[in-house]
């Protein structure tokens, strides 16, 4: 059957060329749509100030102003102050690694027990947990934050990470679905000889979904890194911004005046995420396929 | 201590984090919104019980029905857009086309953009006089302007003021939502990667067109995927913030953006009304329970899923 499908495509003949041709044409004319804001953004960060307010528009800048870059991360001016862009960006490495490392590990403990282990009442909790996936954020925003409140620990990093400790729906459910494929034969060989369940967890499982591990923390760092209502509610000390709320403010408190140093700001906030897409890819796709199952 | 027993009890010990976590970040919480929803609480003080008052005068409230209506708008407008430009993308890279990874990525790369960074950069794209929209549209419409102007039309045709006029800035929310598709033209290329091939090759035998075999075989099948996209973008409107609370500071202009999220966030956080917040809230969730069991009863009845 495949070849007979092939051999038809092969014959494909003028009018299935013109039609490649015209598809082609389609393709780059939205590759251009989707492209131009991102070479805008870069091309912006670039110029010279009163260029990149300049009409009709200039798209490769002339001369190419690297120090904007420098600038946007210290730029001192009177009017402008400070903008500790550095200090933002360490704040939002420091979270990416707590949120990192409590979303894996939490996560892998419990979804090694929704996955390989037999306990009363596990079907129904499973159930149940996948339910919470439904609750909007919006809707336990609020006690969470009197809770935090009531603890001291509005204005500081805690709110934003410690609940990564302790588990999340989605993520327990994509571990759980990767470790219910890996074969029984492999833990029951292990406790043959002599291995505990956490060592079986520890020296078997957790090798071997390292793929799937290396999903959840991708989705978390992104998670971390994009979140910008978080940082909105905890933070208040602009010390302690991370970058989106700091790009936030920046743009709030300058009314965007100095655009090509707020294109340059932009830009150091949105490489990263599309350099780690490059280099990730296969987990950015397994990720995807997930979301596409989740319903 | 017998064997099951046992192991039920390291299970315990594995699961307990999320024991705790839904406890304390999701049974607490909810319970805690559902009494606060009934009182009025600022957080600062004791919540003090006030009945159904939240309640009732969320439905006399004209900014609530705002930006409610807004955000049902926003949703009605932005998910067809959205989706046919997803399954467009996908049904034409699914074409077996050269190239077909650099077009895929191209596609896909904007919607890696994180929400603020994408609010600024479109602020700039759609900056009235200096915005690049604008600089390549006008001189457009300038020119059609001129050639209407032998049909008797003398004026100008300006660009939209994208940010300021109440009329253009939710277009101007779903243009940068259609940029944003790369991530579900992703989900429609796998699934269009499933539809068997016989039923394409039995189409050809009836001598179906091309016309007639997306709307025959490709969109029946891609249905599952379509409906769980449709409801989960309803479903995020609900929760839309960041973007237009950066690009558009108080749902200007004219209350035109002020989403549900939006204002959601502003009665707690603002005016400190986090009772009033909560019943906003909870009225979220009603929302988004209706529409997930709906979604279930309508797949069971409509949707065409292969092989059964």
């Amino acid at each position: 059957m495949t070849t007979a499908v092939n051999t038809r495509r092969k014959k494909g003949g003028p009018g299935r060329q013109r039609n490649a041709w015209l598809l082609h044409l389609v393709l780059l004319a939205f590759s251009v749509l989707f492209l131009f804001p991102l070479v805008w953004l870069v091309s912006t960060s670039l110029k010279r100030s009163d260029q990149a307010m300049q009409m009709p528009p200039v798209w490769i800048p002339h001369p190419l102003e690297w120090h904007n870059y420098k600038d946007a991360f210290m730029y001192h001016h009177d009017v402008l102050g400070y903008i500790p862009f550095l200090q933002y960006g360490e704040n939002t490495v420091i979270l990416a690694v707590l949120t990192v490392a409590g979303a894996v590990c939490s996560n892998a403990l419990v979804a090694y027990a929704f996955a390989r282990l037999r306990w009363k009442g596990r079907d129904a909790i499973f159930a149940l947990t996948l339910a919470t996936m439904m609750v909007p954020f919006p809707v336990t925003m609020v006690p969470i934050y009197a809770l935090y409140k009531n603890l001291g620990w509005v204005g500081t990093f805690r709110p934003l990470w410690v609940g990564f400790w302790f588990g999340g729906a989605f993520n327990i459910f994509l571990l759980r679905q990767f470790f219910r494929t890996i074969p029984l034969e492999l833990s029951e060989a292990a406790k043959i000889d002599g291995c505990s369940e956490f060592e079986i967890f520890r020296m078997v499982i957790l090798p071997l979904a390292k793929p799937a591990l290396s999903v959840v923390a991708l989705f978390t760092f992104l998670g971390t890194w994009n979140d910008f209502l978080g940082p909105l509610i905890y933070l208040v000390n602009p010390k302690t911004f991370t970058l989106g709320l700091g790009l936030q403010a920046y743009q709030n408190q300058h009314g965007g005046t100095p655009w090509n140093l707020v294109m340059a700001a932009t830009t150091i906030v949105v490489a990263p995420v599309i350099v780690l897409f490059f280099f990730a890819q296969k987990q950015f796709i397994q990720g995807i396929a997930v979301t596409g199952l989740k319903g | 201590m017998s064997n099951s027993k046992r192991e039920t009890r390291t299970a315990l010990l594995f699961v307990s984090p999320w024991i705790i976590g839904f406890l304390v970040f999701l049974a607490y919480p909810l319970s805690a919104s559902i009494y606060y929803s009934f009182c009025n609480y600022s957080v600062l003080k004791a919540p003090v019980w006030v009945g159904m008052a939240n309640y009732r005068n969320l439905v006399q409230d004209d900014v609530f029905r705002t930006t409610l209506v807004n955000t049902l708008i926003y949703a009605l407008m932005s998910l067809p857009v959205g989706m046919a430009v997803a399954i467009g993308l996908a049904m034409m890279l699914n074409a077996k086309i050269k190239g077909q990874t650099i077009y895929r990525t191209i596609f896909y790369v904007p919607s890696l953009v994180p929400g603020v960074p994408l609010a600024v950069l479109w602020l700039w794209v759609f900056n009235g006089k200096q915005g690049i929209i604008n600089a390549v549209l006008q001189p457009l419409l300038d020119h059609v302007a001129s050639a209407l102007s032998i049909v008797g039309f003398h004026g100008h045709l300006n660009a939209p003021q994208w940010l300021s006029d109440a009329a253009w800035a939710k277009p101007a929310l779903v243009i940068m939502s259609a940029w944003g598709a790369g991530n579900a033209m992703l989900i429609y290329l796998a699934g269009l990667q499933d539809v068997p091939q016989p039923l394409y090759e039995a189409a050809d035998l009836d001598g179906a067109g091309w016309w007639s075999k997306t709307w025959n075989v490709t969109l029946p099948m891609l249905s599952p995927v379509i409906l769980f996209n449709g409801i989960m973008g309803i479903i995020g409107a609900l929760q839309v913030f960041t973007i237009p609370y950066i690009m558009f500071p108080g749902g200007s202009p004219a209350r035109s953006t002020y989403f549900y999220a939006m204002y959601l966030y502003d009665n707690a956080f603002v005016y400190l009304k986090m009772g009033y917040a909560c019943a906003m809230g909870w009225i979220m969730f009603a929302i988004t329970v209706i529409l997930t069991v709906a979604a279930h009863k309508l797949s069971d009845r409509y949707v065409h899923y292969g092989g059964s």
